[in-house]
């Protein structure tokens, strides 16, 4: 068992997500950062959709009441074992009745703790990932509190001390990220310049920067073009008829400050979205923190899939790295 | 109506705008189309989502090329097109308390974000429609039923339209500035939708009444819910009934014992049938319900 001696600021269970439910709200839920959650089960010899714990800007100090193996990625905080620092981005032994503790994360805004075995809450609707707004999955629906006890499953064959990666194929965190997005959906209502200063200007991220969406703020308003308003949609011209929100897509209230939503998004709304981040720079979002500072870079749809195709090498690299 | 419209959502989403204001037919011929594409079983599509006059589908690029994708759903809305309107699917009673005391204990403090802050939303939305009363205002909306046109934003919620002439749409404004609260099961009203709070939440649409009826639950603790832990899906009918504070408290302890139940029927849905006289539509529906 893992025991939360402190819970840090948002500490959930998450694992690859939840598919195929989003037609009546649900979301995929799952780790933000997917590659550092392949990456922590691979390091202990789960399999990579393992449930593990996602901590979020202030990490969590656990007790293992067990002996056990256990990797940490994700956002750059030195993990501490009983006051002594331990190797991220490798797997390592630990003792009953040792405590894990972290530094400040001084990039990067989620760490992954895996452990052989993997978080053995119960699965629901196929996955053990926690969606909060529905209070379902994970451990009792929501995120963790001091004095949680969680069970471990049983570690496979696979799992040893020692297993590492290189820098290339570890988890980087930078404070000024260069997210590429398709531009579409309602992008044809902006004005021209919007459509132009909106990759244009610097974004920061602020203070609502969630499991939900990130908001940026600080570059210039985007105007949307005048129209009457069509039957069913509000009055602002921001607003459309609710439709389906995909994940990654740009939406701007009031033309104010652009929010991209991400993995427990809501599934729907009525405003108008400018395009969507592509699939390959969803998880570099996820490392991002309040008052990191963003750019937008525009693609077409074969950019957005060459960086696709890119980041599956990357992970097929990780996967042989680590067959051993 | 117009073609389609369709757009990418980044490398793994194709929206397809069906028409950019709601309407019956922009909703029946999205719901065709999403149905059509679940037939077809698609490899490499993972979810399709109705909603209003739109739907999402998300897919995965390395299994189905995105122009590939675009092309099949081009050629199924085609043939959408030419088929008969008739939708197979389900009325549902759903019971309402409407001007409850929980409502609008919450409508209370948060008037400085309403429009109106001397009128309670009931009677808010009375006067923008044109009513006398707001009885009158609670006998339009729930004399004819509400089509489900989408269910999302949260798990299980309802978004509705109601199945009336244009010209006899109930439309009110959200708040202002949204609420940071609702009371769970909220019959709600923005523009011309209305809704259910599945949850517990923030939120900006008029406050009407409260049901009794558990619509989301992990648990699956009603014996409708035994299925899935959401009730609605898009394409369900609803008929709202106004229910006395003591009909309320009754199902309420139905609810604690896990006994409530629904009024669900089947029904077989015209379009074409309801477009030509509406009210004639709608008395059959009421049939099928109460048979």
């Amino acid at each position: 068992m893992l025991k939360l001696i402190k819970p840090g600021l948002s500490t959930t269970v998450q694992d690859l997500g939840r598919p195929g439910h989003y037609h009546v709200g649900i979301p995929l839920s799952g780790a933000l950062d997917q590659y550092a959650l392949r990456l922590a089960n691979l390091l202990v010899g789960n399999d990579e959709g393992a449930a593990a714990l996602e901590c979020t800007l202030l990490a969590p100090e656990i007790e293992f009441t067990a002996d056990g193996i256990v990797a940490v990625t994700g956002a750059e905080a030195t993990p501490k074992l009983n006051r002594a620092a331990v190797a991220r981005h490798a797997s390592f032994a630990v003792k009953a009745g040792d405590k894990l503790s972290f530094d400040f994360m001084r990039a990067g805004a989620r760490v992954y703790i895996a452990v052989a075995g993997g978080i053995d809450v119960p699965s629901v609707l196929g996955s053990r990932s926690t969606y909060g707004l529905g209070a379902f999955g994970g451990f009792q629906g929501r995120k963790l509190a001091a004095g949680d006890l969680l069970p471990i499953g049983a570690p496979s064959p696979r799992a040893r001390i020692g297993r590492s990666v290189d820098a290339d194929l570890a988890v980087s965190c930078v404070r000024s990220e260069e997210l590429r997005v398709l531009p579409g959906l309602y992008d044809h209502r902006l004005s021209a310049d919007a459509a132009e200063t909106f990759f244009a200007d610097s974004w920061t991220v602020g203070a609502e920067a969630d499991r939900i969406g990130y908001r940026f703020k600080g570059g210039r308003p985007l105007k949307f073009q005048d129209r009457t308003p069509p039957f069913g949609a509000g009055s602002d011209p921001s607003n459309i008829v609710d439709a389906g929100y995909p994940y990654g897509s740009i939406q701007v209230p009031a033309g104010l400050e652009p929010i991209i939503l991400h993995r427990d998004a809501v599934s729907g709304g009525g405003y108008a979205m400018i395009g969507a981040v592509i699939s390959a720079d969803m998880d570099r979002i996820a490392q991002l923190q309040p008052n990191h500072q963003a750019r937008f870079i525009r693609v077409d749809m074969a950019g957005a899939l060459a960086a696709r195709a890119e980041a599956q090498a990357r992970l097929a690299r990780l996967r042989a790295t680590l067959a051993d | 109506m117009s073609k389609a419209r369709y757009s990418f959502g980044g490398d793994e989403h194709l929206f397809v705008e069906v028409s950019e204001e709601m309407s019956l037919e922009a909703f029946f011929r999205g719901m065709s189309a999403c149905a059509e594409l679940r037939n077809e079983a698609i490899p490499g599509v993972t979810e399709i989502c109705p909603a209003n006059a739109s739907y999402l589908i998300r897919f995965d690029p390395d299994i189905i090329a995105p122009a590939q994708l675009l092309e099949r759903m081009q050629e199924i809305e085609a043939r959408v097109e030419q088929a008969p309107r008739v939708l197979d699917t389900r009325i549902i009673e759903i019971p309402v308390l409407y001007n409850d005391p929980w409502t609008h204990e919450t409508l209370m403090g948060f008037r400085e974000r309403h429009q109106d802050p001397q009128s309670t939303d009931l009677e808010y939305a009375a006067r923008v429609n044109g009513c006398a009363s707001v009885d009158d205002f609670i006998a339009a909306h729930a004399g004819a039923p509400w089509f489900v046109s989408m269910v999302g934003f949260v798990a299980g919620l309802p978004f509705l339209y109601q199945m009336v002439e244009r010209a006899k749409q109930l439309q009110v404004p959200k708040y202002v500035r949204p609420r940071t609260d609702t009371p769970r099961h909220t019959v709600g009203q923005g523009g011309c939708f209305g809704c259910i709070y599945s949850v517990r939440g923030a939120g900006g649409y008029q406050m009407f009444g409260v049901t009794p009826a558990p619509i989301f639950d992990p648990a699956q603790r009603m014996p409708y819910l035994k299925d899935f832990m959401c009730f609605f899906k898009p394409g369900d009918i609803v008929k709202w009934k106004p229910i006395t504070r003591d009909e309320y408290d009754r199902d309420i302890a139905a609810v604690a014992a896990g006994t409530f139940d629904l009024r669900i029927k089947p029904v077989r849905f015209s379009l074409d049938d309801f477009l030509a006289d509406p009210a004639a539509s709608n008395q059959r529906l009421m049939e099928s319900l109460h048979a």
